[in-house]
């Protein structure tokens, strides 16, 4: 402040308390509010991205959101009508085909991480190669699994873009239950020892348990990282316009659907492709949610 | 089971004076053993499974830089006619358009782990922020690929011709948007990389101690000029490792590339002309490729694969030791 309003009753003192108010017209101050105001506009931009989106799969996707569209296969071309069910089956199968592999490994791997050999050499490597998987491109995966499982069982399967998403799975579990069995407390680990339990058995009775609502967030949000990939699955699971008969054939997926149908000319194949779109946001934030309430700190 | 067992029928034997605690038996140790040598099998997969990863990338790479060598980094051309193939313009595009994303993204990024950790927001309006950066990091890229089609692409080309046609000499406005192109591509995957870079941003400036805080401002700082003269700084190497781990992010995107990009072979500063990036090169050729052209697309995959490992293990290194140091404080 500029001028220091008199205040009679302070007498001498006046002189020597500091202002400790501070004036907004003064340059640095001024800075502070420019920067705030700045801060909140880019804050704001960065929701309308997301709100246009959604937007977007509501209205454009919403609209053909029916039995019908969940439940009959693709038509071709011209035809109109039409659904996406086949896709929403082959992204279930071949999630499931990557937990199948994923979360026994991982979770096996996370408790040697965690509580067998936390400091160990192997233990060290695993856990550094995870942390660098979790950047690791999606269509590497694709190209790694076409390279050891397509090439090698001669044919485009749901296994090979299994086999793709698991890859990318397997670091976000391992990361996420070594750090939920790490939050047990050490007491209870260290009383099971103390009763005579082997380390087996610790892991097994208190740890495992008593960590297990954490691990799953962990895998439930595995599971949703992966349902939405699509370039691990071009060139593994590939495409396909029926139902999937066996695990060893192509098999259609919403994501590769997407991708197909978004650069057709035909209306019809863009309006399923923004359903699918729809279909698969919500299953992705289903994922989502359910991790987060699963995850809720309770101790 | 029987730890359990014990442990629930054990409350009244205290007072005849046995003890419920009893050293192991002899099946028990066994099983102890085997359990310790299955969880180091599943920690060792992972260590096979990335060597295998390199090894088989690597492994079909082989033919194909025994026939065109190092100059296939350096060669403009994809002819699969005359079998000549090069990926400078691939190279090119993805580290231009991976560069531009993050200069967007990162820096709207950095501004969200900010505004989000520095007191500026009641706590219900930082949880609205926060669900949005994760709902975006939710997202599927090929559902942004769609909606970059359907809505970017057509809602910045006013502005891209106008820039076109009022400054055709700037070289980054040399060409119109025809649909599309590098903008709409980096703006999706600015993106697509801000909740990563928002996320480890936000985790190193919580991992800065409070009372360096509280010293800067007992010092008679301004909000911002204590974020921005202490906070931030004291955070950077955490804040830089999240632009290496977004920029490694950005290298590897590939589906709303491949959707946006237009996928052209040409090595252009133009940000409305179309380009192509490893990734998406990848992702529109592979499929239909044979297998001369296959041959050059897993060496083209080992580069990407390169470029990808070298960022990310330099990210997660820097990471690993800015925690470490910043935990011991």
């Amino acid at each position: 402040m500029t001028d220091i309003p008199h205040r009679p009753n302070m007498g001498s003192l006046s002189g020597m308390v500091p202002d400790l108010r501070r004036n907004i017209f003064e340059p640095r101050a001024l800075w502070n509010v420019i920067l705030t105001g700045a801060a909140w506009i880019i804050a704001i931009i960065a929701a309308i991205p997301l709100a246009s989106v959604l937007y977007m799969l509501f209205v454009t996707g919403g609209a053909r959101l029916n039995w019908e569209t969940l439940t009959e296969l693709p038509t071709a071309g011209f035809e109109m009508g039409g659904g996406i069910g086949n896709a929403i089956l082959g992204t279930i199968v071949m999630v499931a085909i990557a937990s199948l592999f994923s979360i026994p490994i991982g979770i096996l791997a996370a408790i040697f991480l965690a509580e067998l050999a936390p400091a160990s050499p192997i233990a060290t490597a695993t856990r550094f190669v995870s942390k660098v998987l979790t950047g690791f491109p999606s269509i590497l995966a694709g190209v790694f699994s076409y390279a050891a499982v397509v090439v090698i069982m001669g044919t485009y399967s749901a296994v090979a873009g299994g086999v793709a998403l698991a890859i990318l799975m397997l670091p976000t579990v391992i990361l996420t239950a070594e750090e939920a069995m790490k939050m047990v407390p050490r007491r209870m680990k260290d009383a099971a020892l103390g009763m005579g339990c082997t380390k087996a058995q610790s892991v097994w009775l208190v740890t495992l348990p008593t960590a297990l609502p954490s691990i799953m967030t962990g895998v439930i949000l595995a599971v949703a990282r992966v349902a939405g990939e699509s370039a691990p699955l071009l060139f593994t699971a590939l495409f396909s316009n029926y139902w999937l008969r066996n695990l060893t054939e192509p098999t259609a997926s919403l994501s590769i659907l997407i991708f197909n149908f978004s650069s057709m000319p035909f209306d019809n194949q863009i309006e399923l492709a923004w359903t699918a779109s729809l279909v698969l946001v919500l299953i992705v934030l289903t994922f989502n949610i359910l991790s987060r309430l699963l995850g809720r700190p309770k101790v | 089971m029987k730890a359990t067992h014990s442990f629930k029928s054990g409350g009244p034997s205290f007072a005849a004076g046995q003890s419920i605690s009893k050293p192991p038996s002899q099946v028990e140790r066994f099983v102890d053993r085997w359990f310790y040598r299955a969880a180091m099998v599943g920690a060792v997969l992972v260590l096979v499974l990335i060597a295998l990863i390199l090894w088989e990338i690597g492994g079909k790479a082989v033919p194909a830089i025994r026939d065109y060598g190092l100059a296939f980094l350096t060669k403009t051309s994809w002819n699969v006619q005359k079998q000549d193939f090069g990926i400078l313009p691939q190279i090119w595009g993805t580290l231009y358009s991976s560069f531009l994303a993050l200069a967007i993204g990162g820096l709207v990024g950095i501004v969200l782990a900010i505004f989000l950790t520095q007191d500026f927001l009641p706590s219900r309006v930082a949880l609205v922020f926060r669900t949005i950066i994760e709902m975006l990091a939710a997202i599927p890229s090929v559902v942004f690929g769609l909606w970059g089609i359907f809505v970017v692409i057509p809602a910045i080309r006013p502005a891209a011709d106008w820039l076109h046609s009022h400054f055709p000499w700037i070289p980054f406005f040399s060409s119109s948007l025809s649909g599309p192109g590098m903008m709409p591509a980096v703006l999706v995957l600015a993106i697509m990389i801000l909740p990563t870079v928002a996320a480890i941003s936000q985790d190193a400036l919580h991992l800065v101690p409070f009372k360096i805080k509280e010293a800067a401002y007992g010092m008679g700082t301004t909000h911002w000029e204590a974020i921005l003269k202490v906070l931030v700084p004291t955070a950077a190497t955490g804040i830089f490792s999240a632009l290496v781990l977004g920029f490694g992010r950005a290298l590897g995107e590939t589906m709303a590339l491949a959707m946006l990009i237009g996928n052209s072979n040409q090595i252009t500063l133009s940000l409305f002309s179309p380009a192509n990036t490893l990734a998406s090169l990848m992702a529109s050729n592979f499929p239909e490729a044979a297998e001369v052209e296959r041959r050059a697309l897993m060496y083209a995959a080992l580069v990407l694969l390169a470029i990808t490992l070298i960022v990310n293990v330099l990210g997660t290194a820097i990471l690993t030791r800015t925690t470490r140091r910043l935990a011991e404080k």
